[in-house]
């Protein structure tokens, strides 16, 4: 439920930057939300044409990068895949896991007019 | 909107306030400073038809923004934080979901903590300030704050129930969270700690399948555990789920209604926050006052 939060923060962003960048339309807009970010991304979507409607984003294709999850085991020291926060280190089945990616959400580029 | 801090919150009420109308002059620090390094060059094409120089270049270009999305919670959340450390406020921020006994907990908790430092609540709830007014009937004062149709606080609603509350220096705040084990993880407030309820009613596998929350916190509260007995919920193997999720989380063992095990909860809150408070003027007082008891 907090995608349409994150929604509007992304709304605020984008208003924000174009009243320093002068443009009124948002065409395309890529977001960055890596699988361990607890984002549903359909929800996101969903949210997302809600919030958009009646802003500078309305109609704007909305593209979703999805980093995947990468974490360092402490007992056999490797980076590893991981694709879900309850998982075991693949190489040695440690729970000492520190996610060292894939939790990002940020908002990365616009085309806009 | 509000145009002046950027509230887009308009469901929220925060008790005192009066309907959030914003020609406000609150002063917490909403840093509208953030810098995102635009460095790079995206003012050259298409700013213009006349100005377009290659063909079917149309007005449209590519803006690189680089910004964390929850970067302007982070702000006020640091905001927060800052003045949590200014005045040596001890600030945690409860989560759990709906019935875990969160409530309970707390009122307990600020009964048998009330004299040993100041104390104060921030209560989020979506409708009612129920809970508000059974905080203050522990003679703690207590804000609420509706979030109306949102499902967590955020660092800009604390920020303004800050103003209106204004914590002691040196009080310990309690933030009760949205009764909620997903959104509540992803939005810093400022907290020096998120501290997890997990009631023995519940599965023991909570940790495992709301993962963010466990991992975001640094304490887990099993509640209920007077309950043991007549139900069949395996302690270990909930530890053991949370301890997957987040290899160092301490986890203490309580009921609010009993009393057993809440003095490791004390003893964890108060030592917690005399950590924090070392080389801060409000802990060097109370020291300096047991010295000079001891000198005299």
């Amino acid at each position: 439920m907090h995608e349409m939060s994150l929604c509007e923060s992304v709304l605020q962003i984008v208003e924000e930057e174009a009243a320093k960048q002068s443009f009124n339309k948002v065409k395309w807009l890529q977001l960055e939300i890596g699988v361990l970010a607890g984002v549903e991304i359909e929800a996101m979507r969903f949210c997302f044409d809600a919030v958009s409607r009646n802003s500078l984003l309305e109609g704007a294709v909305l593209d979703i990068v999805q980093p995947d999850g990468e974490a360092w085991c402490m007992p056999c020291g490797k980076t590893i895949p991981m694709q879900e926060r309850y998982q075991p280190c693949p190489e040695c089945g440690s729970y000492q896991l520190q996610v060292t990616g894939g939790d990002e959400m940020r908002m990365k580029q616009l085309e806009v007019e | 909107m509000c145009t002046v801090c950027g509230c887009g919150e308009g469901e929220v009420t925060i008790e005192g306030e009066h309907s959030h109308s914003h020609d406000h002059d609150h002063s917490h620090g909403h840093g509208h400073g953030h810098s995102h390094g635009h460095d790079h060059s995206h003012h050259h094409y298409g700013l213009g038809p006349a100005r377009a120089h290659a063909p079917g270049l149309d007005q449209s270009r590519m803006v690189q923004i680089e910004q964390d999305i929850l970067g302007k919670n982070n702000q006020y959340a640091r905001a927060n934080r800052a003045r949590f450390a200014e005045q040596g406020i001890f600030t945690l921020n409860l989560v759990s979901s709906p019935g875990s006994g969160k409530t309970t907990l707390l009122t307990r908790t600020l009964t048998d903590l009330q004299g040993q430092f100041p104390l104060a609540v921030i209560e989020g709830d979506q409708e009612t300030s129920q809970d508000a007014e059974r905080i203050r009937a522990t003679g703690v004062s207590a804000i609420q704050i509706n979030t109306g149709k949102g499902c967590h606080l955020d660092g800009h609603m604390v920020g303004h129930a800050l103003e209106s509350l204004q914590p002691e220096p040196g009080a310990v705040l309690f933030i009760e969270n949205v009764g909620n084990l997903v959104c509540p993880a992803a939005f810093d407030l400022g907290e020096a700690h998120k501290v997890a309820i997990l009631s023995i009613t519940e599965g023991e596998d909570k940790p495992i399948k709301y993962p963010d929350m466990f991992a975001a916190a640094d304490v887990m509260l099993l509640n209920k555990i007077d309950l043991l007995p007549y139900l069949d919920f395996d302690v270990d193997r909930c530890i053991e789920f949370a301890r997957r999720i987040h290899p160092s989380i301490q986890i203490i063992q309580v009921s609010a209604k009993t009393g057993e095990g809440m003095s490791q909860w004390y003893q964890w809150l108060s030592l917690n926050r005399q950590g924090r408070l070392i080389g801060h003027p409000v802990f060097a007082h109370d020291t300096r006052t047991e010295e000079d008891t001891r000198h005299a």
